[in-house]
């Protein structure tokens, strides 16, 4: 896992990542400087990190790109759709040599065409080549962070000649992090002070990536008269270990000796406090040597942060801490349950500070494993260009809500199925420009991408404006293929959603792009094992739109606990609306299992789960409906008793009872009974399927 | 093909003693291997899930961990019995679609662990066993008692889940009949 090597590999990929979609980015705004310097960026990184890997054909190869893009950069060349062309195809040629070192004589002919067309579009001579590999040493030499000291005192005549000092304090503040003191020791007794003489000196510590002369610059006008000095600090700002003390920082500002420091640490230990008593230094000095530290130990502290937000963890050990933290909920739960029956109110204040470091226990651990499901959405923007281009189709991708959360192994079993409808959009769904034009469309089609919360669940749409589903088509396949008898009468919904169905492949010829044997079936079965479902819309000429609901599958979610005789179920707060009463009398009319009641002059149909899970006895005076919205509707479910909000650790039922309608899971209680979680949507789907 | 099969328990048994778990099931005795076995549990409560086949009894809490029930007696079609002192849960585990799952049966009492030899066991009965003679793997015999060995992989399998899924929707649509009229819940038995 630690192995350096992968971690090369796992980086490589995630800048070639960076630099693919900064690509096809640039194709639609090659104006953007950003996007240039952050390919640049990419591919810098790459060669230099594959040099070091012994990746040499790799970094040979890269280099050759860089020299060519810096020219780009450099504005010698403008961004051209064949130059992207030519460079996402170097990338892929990259990502080959990340897996295979030890290039092949085809992969190195390959390499070496991609030169020559990149040759074409920017001629690159080899001294620039020289140029070009020196500039960037030196370049990187200044990525390096150093601490400056800096100290001046301006001429007492520096405020009566005009000068201010704000606007250099405003200058240096920009170049780096500062850390400003003023020293005042200078400055008279008040009755003797003369504002318009200026006493006062600074002491400023600036950690900045510039050099010594950018800073020096600063200064430029008032170098003369002023007494400026500025000095690097000798102090390794990678060490992130060691802090200075402040004595070594004295010491190093020339203050006083090492051996003076020594002594005094002899006698005690606060070493800021006693060599000001003891009058070595001045108050003023320690206070700026202090604030000279304080500055070193943010800087590093920084680093720390920075290293903290790229450790790598193994996906298993996440879900182990989520297990973990789960059980913790169930204890607390339990915890709090206890505490409430004894009324102890000692132990009740302990339970709500661990009531409190729990719930931010879990949203921690939770939303580390959250990632927005945007990521996976570059690769389709590659997929929709590159097979566009194949078929000599235009396609634009319109993507929304990229920043749409979703559990990491979701989007990770997301990407092929994803990958598999999108490709079905552009193969079968848009047409052709002519035939597009013909019909009145606009020439290039459009896929739009969307992904949003609803309720408990995350809605992705994938619509295109090509052609839609050929339903007689499918129909006359499906007979064909003895999917359906040739008198069976179906909706339109129906024969369309037999594509879902084994083996079932539109397309007139099987293309290379979708017509690969594996069908829309298996999309299906992927998005059902994550709990999902797919729905297709279908209107001809008009375009489709596939529709995947899909759990956030959280592993913890905030429920409503009811009752319903004995059992205790669980509902998701966040669909619920509003809870009511509902006395006998007010029982609306009943059609089968759905029935309406009416809350505030408005009817809303509700069910008794109760009746529904088929539970014996009365059926208490008061029942209390549950009000739940899905969309635009209203939904009831009619319960015994409503107990409260309820912190619910969702566990799965186990393949046995995997699949049943109305449950999505089950959650231990704090008494350590099971408690059924209810799916909301299921059961009114199933209830309005009963009810049609 | 079953044949075959039963052909090769039966080399199997003959040539390596079996340790078995003994329980009772309406007063005749059964055994599984042990090899099979996770843990023996007192009867708890178990959390029925609704619209379900019957001998599926529900949930329980097993550390944190949701396990279901099945009650043998329903799925073999035997007289109902009620909960006693000697009501266990015996925990297998059981392998659905290459995924080991643990599985809790209900059984009437624990008896204990035994040893057969090959000798002791004779392939199941073409007819007149109880339960169907798919869900045998061979009949076991001490002391002039007979013990039923069971095959969970099979009585578990993917055909006996579909067709239970089958039943599983007849189940719902049928309880929401009865239901109408005001009775019947799946878990009969009190806690």
């Amino acid at each position: 896992m630690s192995d350096p090597l992968n971690t090369f590999r796992t980086e490589a990929e995630e800048h070639l990542c960076t630099l693919e979609s900064s690509l096809l980015e640039m194709e639609e705004k090659p104006n953007d400087a950003d996007l240039v310097a952050a390919c640049f960026r990419a591919m810098h990184t790459i060669k230099g990190a594959g040099g070091m890997f012994g990746f040499d054909d790799l970094s040979a190869f890269t280099h050759h790109l860089e020299t060519a893009f810096d020219k780009v950069r450099n504005g010698q060349y403008p961004v051209t759709p064949e130059l992207v062309s030519v460079m996402l195809d170097a990338k892929d040629h990259i990502a080959g040599m990340l897996r295979h070192p030890q290039q092949s004589p085809v992969q190195a002919l390959v390499g070496q065409s991609l030169l020559t067309r990149l040759n074409k579009i920017i001629p690159v001579d080899a001294i620039a080549l020289e140029k070009a590999a020196a500039s960037q040493k030196v370049e990187r030499k200044h990525n390096i962070e150093t601490a400056f000291r800096i100290r001046f005192t301006p001429c007492s005549s520096a405020l009566t000649d005009g000068f201010d000092v704000v606007p250099i304090l405003r200058e240096l503040r920009s170049l780096g992090s500062c850390y400003v003191t003023t020293l005042a020791a200078e400055l008279p007794e008040l009755r003797e002070l003369d504002p318009e003489s200026c006493r006062l000196s600074w002491d400023i510590i600036l950690i900045t990536e510039q050099s010594l002369d950018t800073l020096k610059d600063t200064f430029i006008f008032v170098a003369d008269d002023w007494q400026v000095n500025i000095e690097k600090v000798d102090s390794d700002l990678s060490d992130v270990e060691h802090f200075d003390y402040i004595g070594e920082i004295l010491v190093e500002r020339g203050l006083i000796t090492v051996d003076q420091v020594n002594n005094i640490l002899e006698t005690k230990p606060k070493t800021g406090e006693l060599l000001r008593d003891s009058g070595l230094v001045s108050e003023s000095d320690i206070v700026a040597a202090l604030s000279e530290q304080k500055a070193l130990r943010d800087a590093k502290e920084r680093k720390s942060e920075a290293q903290d937000t790229t450790v790598r963890v193994p996906a298993s050990r996440l879900d182990k801490l989520m297990n973990l933290v789960g059980e913790l909920v169930i204890v607390q739960a339990r915890m709090n349950q206890l505490a409430n029956s004894r009324e102890d109110e000692e132990m009740m204040s302990v339970t709500e500070d661990l009531d409190r470091l729990t719930v931010e226990l879990r949203d921690n651990t939770f939303s580390i494993r959250m990632l927005p499901i945007g990521t996976t959405f570059g690769r389709f923007r590659r997929l929709v260009r590159d097979l566009s281009r194949e078929l000599g189709k235009k396609i634009r991708l319109e993507t929304e809500g990229a920043e749409t959360e979703l559990d990491k192994m979701v989007i990770d079993r997301l990407g092929n199925p994803m990958v598999h409808l999108i490709r079905n959009s552009i193969d079968h769904g848009i047409e052709l420009p002519d035939i597009r034009a013909a019909a009145g469309k606009d020439r290039t089609g459009t896929i739009h991408l969307s992904a949003e919360h609803a309720e408990s669940h995350v809605v992705i749409h994938i619509r295109d404006d090509g052609a839609g589903l050929d339903t007689t088509r499918i129909r006359t396949m499906a007979i064909e293929r003895g999917l359906i008898g040739s008198e069976q009468k179906l909706s339109d919904e129906e024969i369309n959603n037999l594509i879902f169905e084994p083996g079932f492949s539109t397309a007139q010829e099987v293309t290379d792009i979708s017509g690969r044997g594996v069908g829309m079936d298996v999309v299906r079965r992927s998005i059902q094992d994550l709990g999902g479902q797919v729905t297709l819309y279908s209107a001809p000429g008009r375009g489709s739109e596939i529709k995947i609901t899909l759990p956030m599958t959280l592993a913890i979610m905030e429920g409503l606990m009811v009752a319903v005789a004995d059992e205790r179920y669980v509902l998701p707060l966040r669909a619920v609306e509003e809870c009511v009463e509902m006395q006998q009398g007010e029982r609306g009319g009943q059609t089968s299992s759905k029935r309406l009641v009416e809350i505030r002059g408005e009817l809303v149909p509700y069910m008794r789960l109760r009746e529904w899970f088929g539970v014996e006895g009365e059926v208490p005076q008061i029942e209390q409906v549950v009000v739940t919205r899905v969309g635009t509707d209203r939904f009831g479910f009619s319960v015994d008793e409503v107990i409260g909000q309820y912190q619910t650790v969702i566990k799965r039922l186990g393949k046995f009872y995997e699949g049943t309608v109305g449950f999505a899971g089950a959650t231990i209680l704090g008494d350590g009974n099971v408690a059924m979680i209810l799916d909301t949507t299921g059961l009114i789907r199933a209830v309005e399927t009963e009810a049609a | 093909m079953a044949n075959e099969k039963q052909q090769a328990v039966e080399a199997a048994l003959i040539h390596e003693p079996l340790q078995l778990l003994t329980f009772l099931l309406d007063k005749e005795v059964y055994g599984i291997d042990i090899s099979q076995i996770q843990e023996v549990l007192e009867y708890r409560k178990v959390t029925p899930v609704p619209r379900t086949p019957d001998y599926m009894l529900g949930v329980i809490n097993l550390r944190g961990n949701v396990v279901s029930v099945v009650d043998l007696r329903r799925l073999f079609d035997m007289h109902v019995g009620h909960i006693s002192v000697d009501t266990c849960i015996v925990i297998v585990d059981v392998e659905v679609d290459g995924e080991k799952t643990p599985m809790g049966i209900l059984v009437d009492a624990v008896k204990q662990v035994i040893t057969l030899s090959g000798g002791q066991i004779s392939p199941p009965p073409r007819f007149g066993s109880r339960i169907d003679n798919r869900f045998i793997s061979g009949m076991g015999k001490q002391n002039e008692e007979f013990i039923v060995i069971l095959d969970l992989p099979r009585v578990f399998s993917q055909e006996e889940m579909e067709e239970l899924i089958d039943t599983a929707q007849f189940a719902g649509a049928a309880s929401l009949e009865e239901a109408t009229e005001g009775d019947h819940e799946p878990g009969e038995h009190p806690g």
